[in-house]
Order: C-alpha cells, then sequence, then structure tokens
C-alpha cells in the first residue's frame, strides 16, 4: 500500500481542457507522481466509479473537480466526490462559473433538443429522441437524466477551493501543485476555505500592457471590421472593442489582450465583484462618450448579443443564473 | 436470464462514455450498446451570438481539439463573410493546425494508447497509464513526450494568443502576425518535431512491430471492419488537414465521392437512436442500414487511418516514405484492421512535422497582412478542417448583422460513432464466449476497440436534450422501430 496521499480529478460538463491544462505544467508532473497515489482520473487512468465508491470517506486528500453540473451523473460523482474527498477544488471556469456552456441556461430545453436533433444533416422524421430508460430486446438501458439548467458545483456540493479560468494557466497550476506539496511537507499552511485559487486578486486590466488613454468611445467595433487597423499599443475598449477587461479577475496574464483580441472574460468576476453581468455594463456604460439618451442608445446597439457579452462564461453562476424558461422549470 | 456487464466510465479517452454488454443464456454476447450519457448544447445557445465569437465559444465543445474547432469556426466565419484571408493569414493559420496536430498525436499515443502497448493490454490497472509508462521507458523518453508537447503548445501561443482554447482567427484572418524572430523559433522547433516524429515511428516499429503478439492483435479479423473511409485531401489527392475537398473511398478503396466543404449535406447524413443521446453519421448516397459494414451500408470511418485510406499518399517525403512502408507491410490499401490507426497516426505526426518546417521557412509566414476586413453582406458559410478525430464541419447561417440565426456542426468522433459501436460489438463477441470467464484484461481489450479511434465525446456531445417526453415504442419481431407513441 501506498503511503502518499491520494489525488483525485474528474470531469462533469466540460471540455477537457482543463485536463490538458494540467499535463501542460509538464516535468512538474513528475511531481504529482512522486507526491501523490493518484486514484481516479478517467481521462488518464483506468479506475472505475465502482473503484471510487469503494473508497473510505475523506481518502482521498485532493480532488480537482472541474466541469458543471449539467445532469444526474454529473451530480451524483460530485457528491461521491465530495464525500471521499478531504479538500474538493472547483477547477476551471465550468465548476466555478458555468463557462459557456452555461449560456445553455438562456434556452428552454425543449428547444435545444428540438434543435439538436432537427439540424440541416440529422435524418429524424419519427423525430426520434433520447430517453433515460429504454428498451432493448435484451433489456433496459439507461442514460443519466439532463437538468433543466447548468449548475456550478457550489450550487450542489460544498466547495473548499476555487480556481477559475478556462482552463486555468498552467504556470498557476504548477504553483497551487507547489502550495500542497509544501503544505504536505509542513513548510506552508493552505489559504482559508472558500479562497479563490491560483488567480490575482485584480482584473485583467490592471495585468493588460495596453496604454490607457481616454475612455471615451463613440461607438462599439466588430473586431473583424478593423482588425489591422487597430493600435497594438492602446487599450482595446478605448478602441471600441468590447473587452471584459474591467469586470474579469486577473490571474492570465491578459493573453487574449496582448494577442490583439477582446478579453471575454473566462477568469470571472474579479474580487469583490457580486455580479459580473452587472459590473461589465457599468464599466461599459462609464466609457460612453455621450450625454445624449438617443446617442447612447445607437452606441449600446453596437453591442450586437448583450447577453452574451455580459454573461459569457458566468451566467449559471451569476445572480440570474438563467433564462426565465430554463429557471422556471429548475425551481418546479 | 440475460446476464449484463457494465464497464462505466470508459477510460483514457476525451469525454464520457458506457458500455452495456448483454449476454444471452448460453454466456455468448447477444448485443453491446456503446452509450453516450451527456450533451451541451452548442447548436442551440451558439444562435444569437456574433459570428466572429463561435470560433470562440465552439473551441469550448473541447478543449482537447480546440485549435480544430476554432479553426473549423474560423474558415466558416470567413465563408459567412465571403472573405478569403491573406496568405499570411492562411500559411499562420495552418502553422498553429500542425503544431497542434503533432502536440494532440502525441497526447494520444503516449498517453492514452500508449499504455495498451508500452506496459500490454493486461497490465495491472494502477501501471496502465502515462506514469506506468514513463516509468517504463525511462526518463529519457518522457523528456522527449514532455518537450514535443512543450514546443507544439508554444507555438500555439504564439500564434493563437493561448496554448489552450486559441483566441485570434477571426472573419478574414487574425488579430495579430507573428514576427520574423518568433518564425525563426518556430522554425528551429519543427525541425526538432520531425526528429520526434521519426523517433516515435522507430519506438513504434521497435516495441509493437517488433513483438509478434501485437502484430497478430493488429492484423487478426477482432479488431477489423471494412467500411467507408473519409479524410481531406488537397488537388493531388494527398492528406490535408487544413483545406481541401472531402473524399470518401469505398471498402474497397475506389473513390466513392469527393465534395467541396459547402456541399457536405447533400452527402452525408445523421441517424438517431433513442438509447443515447449522440446522433449517427452515414453517407447518404449508400443509406443508414443499421449497425453493419460492407458496401451496402452507409457508415463511414473518420480517423488517421481513414484518412490514409481516403489519400493517395502524403505531402511531404519522409511522411511519404512512412505511408509507403505502412501498406506494403500490412498488404496495401485499404487497411481495414482499426489498431493500425495508431500507426496511422505517427505516420500523421511525421507529416504535420514536416509541414510545420515548410510553413515556417516561408518568409510570408511573417509578413505584415494578417488580415483582410469583410466587405460583403454576411450570410452562410460552412468550414471544414480534419481534426485528429476525425472531418471537423461548422455551418452557420447568420442574419444581415453576422448574428448567428443557425448551427449546424457534425464533429469528428461522431463521425466514428457508428463504427466504433461496431468494433466493441465485435471485440466483446470474440473475447467473451459461452464460459468465459470475464477478466479485467479482457474488459480493457474491448477498450482498446475504441481507444484506436482515439475518440473525444467531450466534442461529439455538444448537442443537448432536456427532459424527454415519456415514450413508448412498437417494435417488430427484429427489434425495429414500428411505431412511436409520444406524452409531451
Amino acid at each position: 500500500m501506498s503511503a502518499k496521499p491520494k489525488f483525485a480529478m474528474y470531469w462533469a460538463a466540460s471540455c477537457g481542457g482543463c485536463e490538458i491544462a494540467v499535463l501542460n505544467i509538464h516535468e512538474k508532473i513528475l511531481d504529482v507522481d512522486a507526491n501523490f497515489e493518484v486514484v481516479f482520473w478517467p481521462v488518464a487512468m483506468d479506475a472505475k466509479y465502482k473503484d471510487v465508491e469503494q473508497m473510505e470517506d475523506k481518502s482521498i486528500l485532493l480532488t480537482l473537480f472541474n466541469g458543471g453540473i449539467r445532469n444526474e451523473e454529473n451530480e451524483y460523482i460530485a457528491k461521491l466526490l465530495r464525500e471521499k474527498s478531504q479538500i474538493l477544488v472547483a477547477f476551471g471556469s465550468c465548476a466555478c462559473e458555468g463557462c459557456v456552456p452555461g449560456l445553455a441556461n438562456l434556452r428552454d430545453s425543449r428547444q435545444i433538443v428540438q434543435t439538436a436533433f432537427n439540424t440541416v444533416s440529422t435524418d429524424n422524421p419519427k423525430q426520434v429522441y433520447p430517453m433515460t430508460s429504454y428498451d432493448v430486446p435484451e433489456g433496459e438501458i439507461h442514460i443519466p437524466k439532463i437538468y433543466p439548467t447548468l449548475r456550478t458545483l457550489d450550487q450542489v456540493v460544498d466547495v473548499d477551493y476555487y480556481m477559475p479560468g478556462c482552463p486555468p494557466e498552467s504556470h498557476q497550476i504548477a504553483a497551487v501543485i507547489d502550495l500542497v506539496i509544501q503544505v504536505l511537507q509542513g513548510k506552508a499552511q493552505l489559504p482559508p476555505k472558500g479562497s479563490f485559487i491560483g488567480v490575482g486578486n485584480s482584473t485583467v486590466c490592471d495585468e493588460c500592457e495596453r496604454r490607457r488613454n481616454v475612455k471615451a468611445i463613440a461607438s462599439f467595433v466588430r473586431i473583424q471590421d478593423r482588425a489591422s487597423e487597430l493600435d497594438p499599443s492602446l487599450c482595446l475598449l478605448e478602441q471600441g472593442i468590447p473587452c471584459n477587461g474591467p469586470a474579469t479577475r486577473s490571474g492570465c496574464r491578459a493573453r487574449c489582450p496582448s494577442a490583439g483580441a477582446q478579453c471575454i472574460g473566462c477568469y470571472g468576476p474579479a474580487e469583490g465583484v457580486t455580479d459580473y453581468g452587472a459590473r461589465l455594463m457599468s464599466a461599459f456604460a462609464s466609457v460612453i462618450d455621450s450625454n445624449s439618451p438617443e446617442e447612447i442608445d445607437r452606441i449600446l446597439d453596437g453591442l450586437v448579443d448583450p447577453a452574451g457579452q455580459f454573461y459569457r462564461f458566468n451566467l449559471a453562476g451569476s445572480l440570474l443564473r438563467a433564462g426565465r424558461s430554463a429557471w422556471a422549470k429548475e425551481k418546479v | 436470464m440475460t446476464q449484463r456487464i457494465t464497464i462505466d466510465p470508459i477510460t483514457r479517452l476525451e469525454g464520457h462514455g458506457k458500455i452495456e454488454i448483454f449476454l444471452n443464456a448460453e454466456g455468448d454476447v447477444a448485443n453491446t450498446y456503446f452509450q453516450i450519457p451527456e450533451l451541451r448544447g452548442f447548436e442551440s445557445f451558439c444562435v444569437g451570438r456574433p459570428v466572429e465569437e463561435l470560433p470562440l465559444l465552439t473551441n469550448r465543445i473541447c478543449g482537447v481539439c480546440p485549435e480544430a474547432h476554432h479553426m473549423a469556426g474560423a474558415k466558416a466565419a470567413d465563408a459567412v463573410y465571403h472573405v478569403d484571408p491573406p496568405r499570411t493569414a492562411k500559411n499562420l493559420r495552418e502553422l498553429l493546425y500542425s503544431a497542434f496536430f503533432v502536440t494532440d498525436h502525441t497526447t494520444h499515443f503516449y498517453a492514452l494508447a500508449g499504455p495498451d502497448f508500452v506496459m500490454g493490454p493486461d497490465a495491472p490497472v494502477a501501471e496502465r497509464n502515462i506514469l506506468g509508462v514513463i516509468h517504463k521507458v525511462g526518463l529519457e523518453i518522457g523528456g522527449k513526450v514532455i518537450q514535443a508537447r512543450k514546443y507544439g503548445h508554444a507555438v500555439i501561443e504564439m500564434i493563437g494568443g493561448r496554448k489552450i482554447h486559441p483566441c485570434t482567427s477571426i472573419p478574414g484572418g487574425l488579430t495579430k502576425g507573428t514576427t520574423e524572430d518568433q518564425r525563426k523559433e518556430i522554425l528551429e522547433m519543427g525541425k526538432w518535431a520531425v526528429e520526434f516524429g521519426q523517433f516515435s515511428l522507430k519506438l513504434f516499429n521497435d516495441i509493437v512491430l517488433g513483438n509478434k503478439t501485437y502484430v497478430d492483435l493488429i492484423l487478426g479479423d477482432i479488431y477489423t471492419h471494412r467500411t467507408y473511409y473519409m479524410g481531406m485531401v488537397d488537388e493531388n489527392n494527398h492528406v490535408n488537414f487544413y483545406d481541401g475537398k472531402v473524399r470518401v473511398v469505398g471498402p474497397d478503396g475506389k473513390e466513392f465521392v469527393k465534395y467541396e466543404p459547402k456541399d457536405y449535406a447533400q452527402h452525408i447524413a445523421e441517424h438517431v437512436e433513442p438509447w443515447t443521446y449522440l446522433k449517427f453519421p452515414y453517407l447518404k448516397g449508400v443509406g443508414w442500414k443499421g449497425f453493419t459494414d460492407g458496401k451496402d451500408s452507409g457508415i463511414y470511418c473518420a480517423t488517421p487511418l481513414s484518412r490514409l485510406n481516403a489519400a493517395d499518399g502524403m505531402a511531404t517525403p519522409l511522411a511519404q516514405a512512412e505511408y509507403e512502408r505502412f501498406y506494403s507491410t500490412l498488404g496495401g490499401k485499404p487497411v481495414h484492421q482499426r489498431l493500425a490507426t495508431h500507426w496511422a497516426r505517427l505516420i500523421e505526426l511525421l507529416y504535420a512535422a514536416e509541414r510545420w518546417v515548410e510553413l515556417a521557412s516561408d518568409p510570408e509566414t511573417s509578413g505584415p497582412n494578417f488580415h483582410a476586413a469583410p466587405a460583403e453582406i454576411p450570410t452562410e458559410g460552412v468550414g471544414i478542417v480534419e481534426a485528429p478525430r476525425g472531418t471537423l464541419t461548422h455551418h452557420y447561417h447568420t442574419d444581415e448583422r453576422g448574428v448567428a440565426t443557425k448551427v449546424n456542426l457534425i464533429v469528428g468522433t461522431t463521425n466514428n460513432y457508428a463504427p466504433i459501436s461496431m468494433s466493441i460489438n465485435k471485440a466483446a463477441r470474440s473475447l467473451i464466449q459461452k464460459g468465459t470467464v470475464v477478466t479485467e484484461p479482457m474488459l480493457n481489450m474491448i477498450e482498446m476497440a475504441f481507444r484506436s479511434y482515439d475518440p473525444c465525446f467531450g466534442c461529439a456531445t455538444h448537442s443537448l436534450p432536456g427532459q424527454m417526453p415519456l415514450e413508448v415504442t412498437i417494435r417488430n419481431a427484429d427489434g425495429e422501430i414500428v411505431e412511436m407513441l409520444k406524452r409531451n
């Protein structure tokens, strides 16, 4: 039997980018191997659900849980890993705040079904849809029930720490792993429960090297209309590009604005922000260069998708959580 | 009494999956069901979003191959705006994409599939993983694998802005160019990647082809299916990952169809089954005939092996030599043995590395014209690239502001859902018979049937049904659905 503390990583409704980000710590993955016994990590090893079910409660020291809670299987495993883990980390944007898959919360689930199973290439004249229980000739088979909305991990179980990002940057994952190893060696202490780890405590704007000049814009700009004419050293928002930097938590080293693209907000709300979308609306409003209501309306029309702009990553974790139709079903 | 064996979750792949195996009263396999238990709904919630954001949102379908969604999305968005990016932008996108293929194929070969070969299919569960591989092959080789992924991601970040979920491709090109110094740095890393590709093929040669047990496993009937094969080709019918036409060959190796991306819906349709959240694409020109192979069944496969089968060769010299050795060793084209996909993947890795060097050698790659502003009113567009796991199709309709009104995605692994299901069924039938004591290594060998496809169900489960209506299904004696009654 290994005396090393046990480590697990799991994905619920997510894309796998978090797992790749962990692999991208490169040589440091060997430190994980040297300091932990990896007991469950479906992308990388062959332990099954039944193996986890048989573990003693709290026998896993550290579980990195990524993905939102989209269906009953996700919820079951979240609860199972909560029971088995001493430290449960909501790892990545999906677990922390719902991420892009959380945008599905703007839709009624029936509408989503109809869209997916009636696309231009789908052959479905009898309107067959997936069913959670189905009788095949040999017996009954099941797939998990999908919930009306995607929920964040802490809307389902108690969470010890949050590590946002889509995905978290590998240099920060490496730093967190170093910290945990130091804790194991008695050289450091864990931060208070509920802390955000592997992030900064300010905004992407504070990390961005672009110069801020005059906060006044007369119209919003679509990036494809002006990409090669943009000033590479000037704040994108001040050039009219709707950049989410002002409301977004720091920690990524402003990767997207540095590459000429808008911050899309994947690190979630900055420290102290209650509702990401509300803060961003306030930030955008403050740079509009007009006092005329008509002119302001015209400028705001340049934001072609306000719901997506303000809640691209954060809808499920926001005060709103969902559009009206999906939210009504979730509350039934 | 029917017995049931459940493998849940299936492991060492991207995403979720579950296998149900039913045994009959005699103890033989009655049937298998390969179920996909989740869906997320991208085709629905991408509607209403600006088309320039779709390469960023669809990125989040898959974080293992976000580059593929980013590129297919960007190409579809180019087509929506009827804009042709300048050569520098195309070079940079394909250069990023080549580095991505090297990285992704490395991850699959060494971390996901490799343990079955390096450690052996019946190695202890706790050792059958990448850490086990590193322990066995040594830190020197492990270090090369880490280095290959590091260089690949360095290029992806330089051109794409981020290591995972690139952000720079927009309609008409890119948000930024690349400096001359960066181009030279990328070129040096590419040269190393070519050597790594050759090294990986030699390793495969020594460990797998040099082991008779493995060769018998590859060539045996258990992992063999005769289907159609799909892959994108250039004007010379050579494999191309970034651009070209989609070519499909029959089980006999002859061309069945070659189509422009915009015409995909004339050739591909998706079949629905009620016991899974994933659809089954097939060739419309042949039709859906159930889970069966051969020329009369429209099931096709889109994998590294398929791409080699669907093409006449590779566009770079070292990969072409390996391509010829592949077919001469395995008895000519097409190769139907699914485990040979691992070998085909390494030939593709070498091609991608050579292409990386070619593109990084072109001075135009660091040129100043990285974007062409769209001038036409946006309408509709299709973008196709080869994802490592198969042909990836993004199809967007927009309103006149360029806001999506309809989105259709046929994702790499989705193409292979039917063949994977068939491979699992055949492996189960071959391994489990009356009186067999079912062991863990045996179940792992059933999982090896899907692992050769490098499936990515994170990608495949982009669409989301919600709560299902109650349904009653009436079947005929053959188990076919004749009527469905519904209560909404």
